[in-house]
């Protein structure tokens, strides 16, 4: 019987879906419509932030629900090519979409750990976790280490890592959202990240798991669409070819390099060009060097003579015969602005030498993998390259959010083939972005660089009046044509302004904002949920209240959902800064403190409750404490281990993880009979006379 | 319950597909990064290394997923493990 409405169910979805692939295809042409007809881009921006946010606010409440396992699960009945577009959703955040093809533009080569990292932790996923987790066929992760090692003990340490690597997620998420909100509709960032809250909340208040993995259908969808228009447009505009993933290798990458080393060149006129602006930074940098050393050697006193030399200009300027109001203006700002104090001018100039220092570099050959400028260097770079896709690939297997979708197939089968389609669509995003860095920087190199100040390309000089931190060209050298060292671009420019690059309309800039927007939503989405859930299902009901009734429930986690949602938004608007540093932070997190313990539970029978706490809690102490002693944000900034940058501490807390187990498990007695039952009926599909764990 | 010889032989079989799937995911992960200097000396859709890290590898990954999905969900069957459709 379910067999034939669980297939009747597949061919309804399958036609929504088509249906609402069309209709969202038509809602773009006559938006487009509208702009011909000359409807301002902001009120088109406002049509696209505020439909998408209704469409998804529809699918939840269409999806509202009171029942368990509808709520946490999803019903257990999304087939496998859904339950991969959800978690392809699920998966690519607003940094995936928005800064991923910046950080390959400015990292070249090194750029790719995380293109690497973030796609093939789902060999880990699909080989050791995924179809082991549908088959014990509960709710959360901690179940999982609640049953398997006995006792409240690995569930609540389970819950501190779940809520600790998810909450440091989605404050990057949040951020992405009111970033994008309030760059598409002009509201201030604060108002952005609460009405992106809005939007993250209209979704899972209602209908749980239910709602998100339909409303993540629905944003894969927009979000793909979204990515590939652009960057096909703009292969076909620079190369002729409509395969981006071909065309930037053949022919636009050819052409980067032999550029990238006419600009390194002094003998050629371009390379002679950059040098003098180089040189220019090369003087500053020695200025403010010279400043420093006097100032260690002078000090305040040093500091008084500066500032007075200062003033005394302005008042000379001042008494001119016809003064210069705009040099008047510049020497006074020069007085203001001056530090107050030699700890405060020490940090001002070395940030001054470190930034004049960093233009005066030569241009970075993109397709060359870790460069440096001797072989120690350069064996430095390999090695955190690796282990920044080692902690990225395994923290991938070990982030809850994701886990999680893979209770929601029908069955074990189908959950196997669920990771496959999940990578695929995650793939397709994942080996556009680097395509789409060399385009644009091919589109930069040949375009931009070499223009006259006084005729920008139309999109330079747009993105220029909007935002300097994305966008800034200064005329240094004073010749009036731009150079590379010129040129300062954000890296999340590369996404927002491929539209306007390709010439096309504006309507698909404002389907790229919708796409971050998705991206960063459903990401956001599933975090939040995975923290209510571990807060409601793990800490509430299975440690507080095994009585609570089904309403209670669903109660007690809506209302936990709503007041997780709000102390994220409130920190994310605080704007507590580097996304790259959360992201990072939770990756690592999660390897270490989950995967060990989860690996363990199924492929080693001896491994016992001990030892998962030991495990855990070890591995998690280990990458937090490295954290601790290198990350600049902490400000202790003890000496590198191995030379491994922070990002990737999952290096040292992965191995502590299994050892933890491992050591914790041999030193205390062999698990229970029944424990190593349950590891049996995780291992078979199905066993004759097997345990039921799936909790119906 | 009590595993039978079969049963064994099916996890038996599970490991070394694993085993296998594991090692081609370490090889086309680091091995290939290691070396992608050297990689890139040859020419294929670009560099040979950065075609790896962007696009090769990614494909494999997909590969080896789908491949120990298709060869699992045959062995359910074959060991009599599989499912029963409720």
């Amino acid at each position: 019987m379910a067999t034939s409405s669980q297939s009747q169910f597949y061919a309804n979805l399958k036609k929504y879906y088509t249906f609402y692939t069309g209709g969202f295809i038509t809602f773009v042409i006559i938006v487009g419509i509208l702009e011909q007809l000359g409807v301002p881009t902001k009120v088109l921006g406002y049509i696209f932030l505020f439909a998408t946010i209704l469409l998804y606010a529809g699918i939840g409440f269409m999806s509202k629900t009171a029942e368990v396992a509808e709520y946490y699960v999803a019903g257990r009945r999304v087939p496998a090519l859904f339950n991969g577009m959800a978690t392809g959703a699920d998966w690519m955040s607003a940094a995936s979409f928005i800064g991923m093809a910046g950080t390959l533009y400015h990292m070249g080569f090194d750029g790719l750990a995380f293109v690497m990292g973030w796609t093939g932790g789902y060999c880990l996923v699909a080989l050791f976790l995924a179809p082991y987790l549908r088959k014990f066929g509960q709710f959360t992760i901690p179940d999982f280490l609640g049953a398997r090692y006995g006792g409240n003990i690995p569930r609540f340490v389970g819950i501190i890592v779940a809520i600790t690597c998810s909450f440091t997620y989605v404050i990057a998420q949040i951020y992405g959202v009111g970033i994008i909100t309030s760059r598409f509709t002009g509201l201030e960032f604060g108002i952005g990240v609460f009405v992106g809250l809005a939007g993250i909340l209209v979704c899972s208040f209602l209908g749980g798991m239910k709602a998100v993995t339909w409303t993540q259908v629905a944003q894969y969808i927009i979000l793909i669409v979204a990515y590939m228009i652009p960057v096909v447009w703009l292969s076909v505009k620079h190369t002729g070819i409509p395969i981006p993933q071909i065309s930037a290798y053949t022919s636009a990458l050819p052409k980067v390099t032999a550029m990238e080393k006419e600009f390194n060149d002094k003998a050629t006129p371009k390379g002679a060009k950059e040098d003098s602006v180089r040189q220019i930074f090369r003087d500053k940098a020695a200025a403010a060097d010279a400043q420093l050393k006097a100032l260690e050697t002078g000090g305040a006193n040093y500091l008084a003579e500066e500032k007075a030399k200062l003033t005394a200009k302005v008042a000379e300027l001042k008494g001119a015969a016809a003064p210069n109001v705009k040099a008047v203006e510049a020497a006074e700002k020069a007085v203001k602005d001056f530090p107050a104090d030699p700890a405060a001018a020490k940090k001002a100039w070395t940030a001054a030498q470190k930034a004049a220092t960093a233009k005066t570099a030569a241009v970075k050959a993109h397709a060359q993998p870790f460069p440096g400028k001797d072989e120690a260097a350069q064996s430095k770079s390999r090695k955190n390259f690796l282990a920044l896709i080692l902690c990225l690939m395994v923290g991938t297997a070990a982030l809850p959010h994701i886990l999680m979708r893979y209770y929601t197939t029908p069955s074990v089968k189908e959950a196997r083939i669920s990771v496959g389609w999940s990578l695929f669509f995650i793939f397709l995003l994942y080996f556009t972005a680097p395509a789409l860095a060399i385009l644009v920087k091919y589109e930069v190199y040949s375009n931009v660089i070499g223009s006259q100040f006084a005729s920008l390309p139309g999109w330079v000089a747009n993105w220029a009046a909007v935002d300097k931190t994305l966008m800034s060209v200064t005329d240094f050298n004073g010749d009036g044509i731009v150079q590379l060292a010129e040129l300062t671009i954000g890296g999340d420019l590369i996404v927002l302004a491929t539209p306007e690059i390709a010439g096309l309309p504006y309507v698909i800039s404002g389907l790229v904002a919708a796409g971050g927007l998705a991206a960063a939503l459903s990401t956001a989405d599933g975090l939040l949920l995975t923290i209510a859930n571990a807060l409601s299902h793990d800490l509430y009901y299975k440690m507080i209240d095994p009585n609570a009734p089904t309403v209670r429930r669903i109660a007690v986690s809506k209302g936990l959902l709503l007041v997780v949602a709000f102390i994220a938004a409130y920190v994310t608007s605080l704007k507590p800064g580097n996304i790259l540093f959360l992201v990072g932070a939770a990756f690592s997190l999660a390897a270490s403190g989950f995967f060990p313990a989860l690996v363990a539970g199924v492929f080693w029978k001896r491994a016992n409750k001990w030892g998962a706490i030991i495990g855990m809690s070890s591995g998690l102490f280990i990458c937090g404490y490295y954290m601790y002693l290198t990350y600049p944000f902490f400000g202790v900034n003890a000496p590198l281990w191995w030379d491994i940058t922070p990002i990737s501490s999952g290096i040292f807390g992965i191995p502590a993880g299994f050892i933890g187990v491992i050591v914790g498990s041999l030193i205390t007695a062999p698990p229970s009979k029944e424990v190593q039952e349950l590891v049996d009926h995780v291992r078979y599909p199905n066993l004759v006379g097997d345990i039921d764990t799936s909790g119906r | 319950m009590q595993l039978t010889e079969k049963h064994k032989e099916y996890w038996q079989r599970n490991l070394k597909l694993t085993g296998v799937m594991f090692a081609l995911w370490f090889v086309f992960t680091f091995v290939t990064g290691w070396f992608s200097r050297e990689l890139n000396e040859i020419s294929f859709i670009g560099p040979l290394g950065f075609w790896f890290a962007a696009q090769g590898s990614l494909a494999i990954y997909v590969a080896i997923i789908v491949y120990y999905a298709r060869t699992m969900n045959r062995l359910d069957d074959e060991y009599g493990v599989q499912e029963v459709e409720e």
